[in-house]
């Protein structure tokens, strides 16, 4: 019996109340929904680990340790060893992570930090991120009909004459380290840019117009303010461009020249685990499908390892630019 | 006008010896100057090898798109002509299956990771174990998925669409988480001021303002799962036809890539480089669409 | 709820879905054939099966190329209703698949060497000499071995590039297997045929993703050689392909007859395969004999279950009866060897016991 104004508009529903038991309900089931998917997504990796584990055991049994530190992968002799490849796996993507990390940045930079016009930026961004969809064969045909040609004249500059340095120490005669990592470093590109952008752009107006009240160049803001606030989800977008570059297989299969060898030079071919699955996996027999998987299982240790790696970065620089949590 | 003037203060003082004017010429201006000139050059140098590829995919395989190319079936061998309609809606198929698994499973799981209890056990570990996943070779989805589907049920449009939802998921759940554990706390606080459940302040609050973040980590997952062609080979195979039900061998423009960009056919190469045209060019669309249905409403 | 767009798109193509399947009751009574396994005869087989499809309103035919090793296992977790390999099925493969295949040679082809070297045309080599290449123990083009074979010709002092098939092929089973055939010093450096062999890891020596990731590199790479399939090689209109030195000491250039002479040199064994009733028909002409023979040419085989659906296995049998027939007329201009015709008469009779 609410003759008082306040019960009104309660039982009308047009004023805040506390939850109701349907509230209640649902949210529960909301939250267990989302705790069952992320959830899900350790039993995903726990049964891909079980597998792949599960067809590498075989491998792993037989060779043991040696199989990691080996070299050659020799089919018919039933030696298989995956030294190089691992090798050639960080190389190559660190330096494609150096690459295309610092760009990736220095265009979110462009695009967010009012360097062109907002429109301009805009379709410029929609056609970085258009290059994710570009698939890895076309990715490895660009690498060998134009970067592989327009690259050999600067490499054979730089191997005459700086070929003392172990980086330059030899001829680029096609397909090596130099185009795989640049084109992975092209691949990596529109996802680095993308997130970081999205990182950029969440800032708030306030930040950047506090700083710029201070007095900062507008250098001096992006640099001493700007990128400390979006430091996370730059993180978060090199760890994915990382990821990318590990996994990446067609292009690289194309434009690495899949020899079994370790070597400084950038010039030199080299072989990656995910290019080696690629190339041997349709044609394996049973032993060779067992020690695929074992390289796989290598593949999916060294990405846990970097990410290890990634983690301990993450809470070195949350501390120095956020505060200590 | 009186001659001695009364005494200003020191600030106003100060300011007087300093010139406000921006100087060219000081150091800061100069290394902010340089930097720019860098971030222009640096821009420049990344967009050469950009606009090179989308060129000679333009150039190459702008020739053919015309109505029969975009709905005819294949060609083989000799043959002129044909195209790739069944490719089309194949990779629609399964790019439509593997977004339907993969963005609520990585949007709620990041809901879990990014709001409800980031620093428990489970989420330390998933969001570890998701990290770990973005660097999982696209061949090894396709042979898991080739050993618990394949072998039972044959190959179909739906193992490919669960293998490029395989590799889609890691994107999706950490741009999402990103995006959403960026929302300002106090609009969260302010919803839960107003007497919401932990439910509502997420659909209400967090998902829309995050929204941008989401769709950019959907759009990248999809772009890079349409262009896949490995884990396809293991789950979908491949077909002349165009595809009558969810459980059979299905074509797909990567497959069609593949396969034709192999072959000594000018004809098939010609099919091949438009072909790739045609993938871009659909994910544009989608891109598009996207940006248009989910701004932000903040 | 934002999700409500992208609900939208995914309720819109589940309706297509569903319209297409209801709207395919058409072929429902359609048998529909899968295959998969070597990338070498996909041209030819893809010709012949969309032919054969399209003359037979009731069979649909599909085939895609993923390697002869992954048709194999396709084949044994019978995942497809045929497969297809270069380099047939070893006894271990057989026994894997429970002993129930059979074998069928249903075309053949030859690997020819192709090379990048500014203004020389019509390079020769000698029986001795390009396996020395491939060993890694002749390394510069102007080697007195080379220059003696082809007086005329200006051989630059230039180191050669040797280029292999990165991915496991049953192209370079073939091609190794001959090597090794004709040559000791093969035989100790890289090893008996093999589909991934190892190659002496040189700077010299890169790799290459299938024929066209071969032909593309040699393309761009002067100085290179590599070997690619013959029919790839005519197909794509390759001019620089090496003439080679077969056993009777004739320079032979690839093509249908040069091949055919090398298949005519080989018998198939008499017995049958492993437990099996089926007739053996794995034959390998590693080194013909012959004036006029090719040295390097091999058969590549479709394999088929002995038992399966009635009506599979009749469209099975009218897929084979095709291939021996029209099939062998489209052969030539693929770039293939059309089958002698003892061999197709053969194949013909084994094809009966697909039931």
């Amino acid at each position: 019996m609410a003759s008082n104004p306040f019960q009104q508009a309660v039982s009308a529903g047009s004023v805040t109340k506390p939850p109701s038991r349907g509230d209640y309900s649902s949210d529960t089931l909301f939250r267990s929904v989302a705790y069952g998917s992320a959830f899900l997504i350790i039993i995903l990796m726990a049964y891909i680990l079980w597998e792949i584990g599960g067809q590498a055991l075989p491998a792993m049994q037989k060779y043991g340790f040696g199989f990691i530190t080996g070299i050659g992968w020799n089919p018919g002799k039933e030696e298989f060893g995956i030294l190089p490849e691992i090798w050639g796996t960080l190389y190559s993507s660190l330096l494609a992570l150096l690459i295309g990390g610092v760009f990736g940045i220095s265009i979110a930079i462009f695009l967010t930090q009012d360097f062109i016009e907002a429109r301009l930026a805009v379709v410029f961004r929609t056609i970085v991120e258009l290059l994710a969809a570009i698939p890895s064969v076309v990715y490895g045909l660009w690498g060998i009909y134009i970067l592989i040609p327009a690259l050999r004249p600067i490499a054979n500059f730089l191997h005459e004459h700086l070929g003392f340095i172990p980086f330059f120490g030899s001829e680029l005669s096609g397909p090596g380290m130099a185009p795989a990592a640049l084109v992975l470093a092209i691949m990596i590109l529109p996802t680095v840019a993308a997130i970081s952008v999205d990182a950029f752009r969440r800032i708030p107006y306030k930040v950047k117009e506090a700083a710029f009240g201070m007095g900062t160049t507008r250098w001096e803001a992006i640099l001493k303010v700007m990128l400390p606030t979006a430091s996370s989800g730059i993180l978060a977008a090199l760890v994915l461009g990382f990821g990318r570059a590990l996994g990446e297989t067609m292009a690289l299969a194309m434009l690495i020249g899949n020899v079994d060898q370790i070597s400084l030079s950038i010039f030199s071919p080299a072989n990656t685990l995910a290019s080696l699955l690629a190339s041997n996996f349709p044609e394996a027999g049973t032993l060779e499908v067992q020690s695929l998987m074992y390289a796989a299982m290598a593949l999916l240790v060294i990405t846990l390892l970097v990410n290890v790696a990634g983690l301990a970065i993450q809470q070195y620089t949350v501390r120095k630019f956020e505060g200590k949590k | 006008m009186s001659t001695t003037n009364p005494p200003l203060s020191s600030a106003t003082t100060l300011v007087k010896d300093y010139n406000l004017q921006r100087q060219p010429l000081e150091y800061r201006a100069m290394k902010s100057i340089f930097l720019t000139g860098m971030t222009w050059a640096m821009a420049i140098l990344a967009s050469v090898p950009l606009f090179s590829v989308i060129y000679m995919l333009v150039i190459k395989g702008g020739t053919r798109i015309n109505w029969e190319t975009l709905t005819a079936l294949p060609p083989a061998g000799f043959e002129m002509g044909g195209g790739f309609g069944n490719a089309i809606i194949g990779t629609l198929v399964m790019v439509v299956i593997a977004s339907a698994i993969s963005v609520p499973f990585g949007t709620l799981a990041a809901v879990y990771l990014g709001v409800f209890d980031p620093n428990s056990r489970t989420a330390t570990l998933s969001r570890f174990l998701a990290k770990t996943l973005t660097g999982f070779p696209s061949i090894l989805a396709g042979v898991f998925v080739y050993s618990i589907l394949v072998i039972k049920f044959g190959y179909s449009a739906l193992a490919g669409g669960i293998s490029l939802a395989v590799l889609m998921l890691p994107t999706v759940v950490l741009a999402a988480e990103e995006a959403m554990r960026q929302v300002p706390q106090r609009m969260k606080d302010a919803a839960y001021g107003m007497g919401c459940t932990r439910s509502q302040v997420i659909w209400k609050v967090v998902l829309p303002t995050g929204m941008p973040g989401i769709l950019t980590g959907v759009m990248l997952a999809v772009a890079g799962a349409a262009g896949e062609s490995a884990p396809l080979l293991f789950t979908a195979l491949f077909s002349n036809y165009y595809i009558s039900e969810v459980m059979e061998p299905t074509a797909s423009l990567s497959i069609l890539i593949y396969n034709f960009s192999a072959m000594p056919f000018d004809n098939q190469i010609e099919l091949a480089w438009t072909a790739s045209l045609v993938l871009v060019l659909i994910v544009l669309i989608f891109n598009i669409l996207a940006r248009l249905l989910g701004r932000a409403k903040v | 709820m934002k999700f409500l767009p992208s609900l939208k798109v995914a309720a819109i193509a589940a309706c297509l879905s569903a319209a297409m399947v209801t709207s395919s009751t058409a072929f429902a009574d359609e048998v529909k054939l899968t295959g998969s396994g070597a990338s070498f005869p996909f041209p030819i087989y893809s010709k012949w099966f969309k032919d054969f499809s399209a003359a037979h309103s009731d069979i649909r035919v599909d085939y895609q190329s993923k390697g002869s090793g992954a048709g194999i296992q396709d084949f044994t977790n019978k995942t497809v209703d045929f497969a297809a390999s270069d380099a047939a099925m070893s006894d271990e493969e057989l026994a894997k698949a429970g002993n129930k295949a059979i074998l069928l040679p249903m075309t053949a082809g030859e690997v020819v060497l192709v090379y990048n070297l500014d203004g020389v045309s019509d390079l020769k080599l000698p029986r001795d000499v390009y396996p020395e290449i491939f060993a890694g123990k002749i390394t510069k083009w102007n080697d007195p071995k080379i220059a003696a074979a082809n007086p005329d010709a200006k051989l630059p002092d230039q180191a050669i590039t040797v280029v292999t098939r990165a991915d496991s092929s049953g192209t370079s089973f073939v091609f190794t297997s001959h090597l090794a055939a004709i040559s000791d010093d093969f035989k100790k450096a890289v090893g008996e045929g093999n589909k991934s062999p190892s190659w002496p890891a040189t700077d010299k020596f890169v790799k290459a993703p299938k024929n066209d990731g071969i032909a593309a590199t040699i393309k761009q790479t002067p100085g290179s050689i590599g070997y690619v399939e013959y029919g790839f090689a005519k197909l794509s209109g390759w001019k620089s392909i090496a003439q080679l030195e077969n056993k009777a000491g004739k320079y032979v250039p690839a093509g249908a007859e040069s091949g055919a002479a090398a298949l005519a040199s080989t018998d198939f064994p008499t017995g049958k395969l492993p437990s099996s009733e089926v007739p053996d028909l794995r034959a390998w002409a590693t080194d013909p004999a012959g004036e006029a023979a090719y040295p390097i040419a091999s058969y590549t085989w479709m394999i088929f279950y002995p038992e399966q659906d009635a009506a599979k296995a009749k469209a099975l049998r009218e897929v084979v009866e095709y291939g021996l027939t029209t099939g062998q007329k489209s052969a030539d201009e693929l770039g293939y060897i059309p089958l002698p015709e003892k061999v197709v008469a053969k194949v013909r009779e084994v094809s009966q016991m697909i039931k």
